[in-house]
């Protein structure tokens, strides 16, 4: 049951879950927006196998090289373009917690989340 | 129409844009609240001509797959016009609304860029024949109602909107995981070459179902992922709050979850039944949390919950009766679940809009500060009434039908025990309802409501353009349902002329 070949992925799924853990169960804000980076490397990492093969090539076409040759042993290269726009995403969630993370803390004078708690919902 | 098709992708982004450079050129005179409601009337006839046409494919770029590329494609079929009208036609009542109520906020023309830019993610969301390009317009339209949920900068917009954004990013992130799979199970990304190359259930399949599930269940608002909600709705400045849970929750969470779940993965007996436990659960829990809510707005976004709730049970129903061949019944539940959709947009939209009115004339959104508001603003509270007597399902106004009509599906289906949770849940919906017909409308005025006047006219048009789609859509329901609702429900049940339609370009 358990092949070799799963290994990467399953990485991929415990740094998920790590990040995931961290933004569940961590109280302080900084912690809470690594946790959320954390994900998104898990994310961007699982795209990435999935693209993987062993052995293969950058997808950069070579001038001499044949349409067939290349395509039989080069990486999936649209793995790398979603990857790219998911780590742009990413930048802009990061920016914008920041950015209200900055703010809470001049509020409250605290990034402690037990203390930042004026909604029950 | 395909020509036509990317503007409406792409004015709103450059209106985003573009008026707060007016504005920062013309020294901050607010123009940009003149020309918003224009922006919005252009977005508006633009959907209704995409409602006479036929389907239509928009390759951008002109990367079609006869050239031999991998091209982004925008889809427009029956079901992504019927969301563009519900978007659209929100959108240009809340951006009427907003001129006169945004005065009151500093930086007026960052607010139109962001909700230009939200109405952008939400356009392209329901446009796109990719799936990865509905996860990005996903992200779009969720940033701008992230910073929208902060826009009073006041410690608990700031709170519920960080509140917010931890879980919608989450959500997000389980979305790109479930897309991450099915492109290593298909070699696709277009959502019709995706059904078409599914290979039969497997794990994989069930676990990207799984992650679809939590991320657009978060989206959506469903009861275990629903924390968020009754924070970032009501923190976020009135006719905010009405996009949010007037269009945003559908187009993010009911929306996706249909063509997701109804067009690409295809519909499983196991996935009928937790879209049916999911809406169960919404229903009864978001409306026994409204019911013992004071502030006004807080209220209303636990009903959002509870209403979602009919038209994921309704998803449920209908996807239950495709796989056990009853297609009547399925397209049933499918209008059912569609008609009540786009009434709850109405509704609640007015609702919300009502709430801020009042706010506005009066200072606070408590109950019980309230009081006697139908004598000093009388337009803010007929409209208030209406809407009221829609979401609480009092014929003959559009709440009423879309609730009967579920309420048959789902008996029709064989729930018997469904069918009349769903009755029980109504009439919790019209107890909490006359709960704020009493503390907000009726008796004396109380000290606030004493020196309140009636809002200026562009917001009362708003409210009563939306009241006038609460009176009169149950009533000529007959008359639209042929061309919009049929047309958007038989893209899902059948679901074959689509992915006919899009094969032979994808």
């Amino acid at each position: 049951m358990f092949n070799h070949s799963f290994l990467p992925y399953i990485m991929a799924f415990v740094i998920f879950a790590m990040g995931l853990y961290t933004v569940v169960c961590k109280k302080n804000i900084i912690k809470i927006i690594v946790g959320l980076i954390i994900i998104d490397y898990g994310v961007n990492l699982f795209l990435i196998l999935i693209g993987y093969r062993t052995g293969g090539i950058a997808p950069i076409r070579a001038a001499e090289m044949n349409a067939e040759k290349f395509i039989n042993s080069s990486v999936d290269p649209v793995p790398q373009a979603l990857i790219e726009t998911s780590i742009v995403i990413g930048l802009g969630v990061v920016a914008l917690t920041a950015a209200l993370a900055v703010r809470l803390h001049e509020k409250y004078g605290t990034f402690d989340t037990t203390k930042i708690r004026k909604l029950k919902g | 129409m395909e020509k036509l098709l990317p503007l409406l992708v792409a004015i709103p982004l450059f209106a985003a844009f573009l008026l707060p450079l007016i504005d920062k050129i013309r020294n901050g005179s607010g123009i940009s609240r003149f020309l918003a409601p224009f922006v919005s009337l252009v977005l508006l006839i633009l959907v209704f001509r995409s409602l006479a046409s036929s389907e239509v494919t928009y390759w951008v770029g002109g990367w079609t797959p006869e050239s031999g590329a991998l091209g982004i494609s925008l889809v427009l079929d029956k079901m992504s016009s019927f969301m563009l009208l519900v978007i659209n036609v929100t959108a240009f009542a809340v951006i009427l609304y907003s001129h006169n109520y945004m005065r009151r906020y500093t930086s007026e023309s960052i607010y139109y860029c962001l909700f230009f830019l939200m109405v952008t993610g939400m356009n392209g969301l329901v446009l796109a024949g990719d799936i990865f390009n509905l996860y990005v317009f996903l992200e779009i339209a969720a940033m701008a109602s992230y910073a929208l949920v902060a826009f009073g900068c006041d410690t608990e917009e700031l709170e519920a909107s960080f509140k917010y954004l931890v879980l919608g990013t989450v959500g997000s992130s389980f979305i790109i995981m479930g897309i991450a799979i099915l492109y290593n199970q298909t070699g696709h990304l277009n959502m019709a070459q995706i059904s078409l190359n599914l290979p039969a259930q497997n794990m994989a399949i069930l676990m990207a179902g799984a992650f679809f599930m939590l991320g657009f269940g978060l989206k959506a608002a469903m009861v275990p992922f629903h924390a968020w909600l009754p924070d970032a709705h009501p923190s976020a400045p009135a006719p905010i709050s009405a996009m949010l849970s007037g269009v945003l929750i559908k187009a993010l969470g009911v929306y996706t979850l249909l063509r997701v779940f109804f067009t690409v993965l295809g519909m499983s007996f196991e996935f009928a039944h937790i879209f049916m436990v999911l809406g169960a659960l919404s229903m009864v829990i978001g409306v026994c949390l409204a019911v013992v809510q004071w502030d006004f707005k807080r209220l209303l976004a636990y009903h959002s919950i509870s209403q979602m709730g009919y038209v994921v049970l309704a998803m449920g129903v209908a996807g239950e009766m495709m796989i056990s061949q009853k297609l009547s019944i399925a397209s049933l539940a499918l209008l059912g679940a569609l008609f009540h959709l786009m009434n709850h947009a109405a509704f609640k939209s007015l609702l919300f809009l009502c709430s801020g009115a009042a706010e506005y004339a009066t200072g606070t959104r408590l109950l019980k500060q309230l009081g006697g508001l139908k004598h000093r603003m009388p337009v803010t509270s007929g409209c208030l009434r209406i809407a009221a007597f829609s979401i609480s399902g009092i014929p003959p106004f559009n709440g009423f039908w879309s609730k009967l009509i579920i309420v048959i599906a789902v008996f029709q289906a064989g729930h018997y025990g469904l069918g009349a949770l769903t009755v029980l849940v109504s009439f919790m919906t019209l107890l909490s309802f006359i709960k704020v017909q009493r503390y907000v409308l009726d008796g004396d005025p109380s000290p606030c409501v004493e020196k309140a006047r009636e809002v200026p006219f562009a917001m009362g048009l708003a409210m009563v353009l939306l009241a006038l789609i609460c009176v009169f859509a149950g009533l000529l329901l007959p008359y639209f349902k042929p061309f919009l609702l049929d047309q958007a429900g038989s893209v899902l049940v059948q679901n074959v002329p689509q992915v006919i339609h899009l094969a032979a370009g994808g």
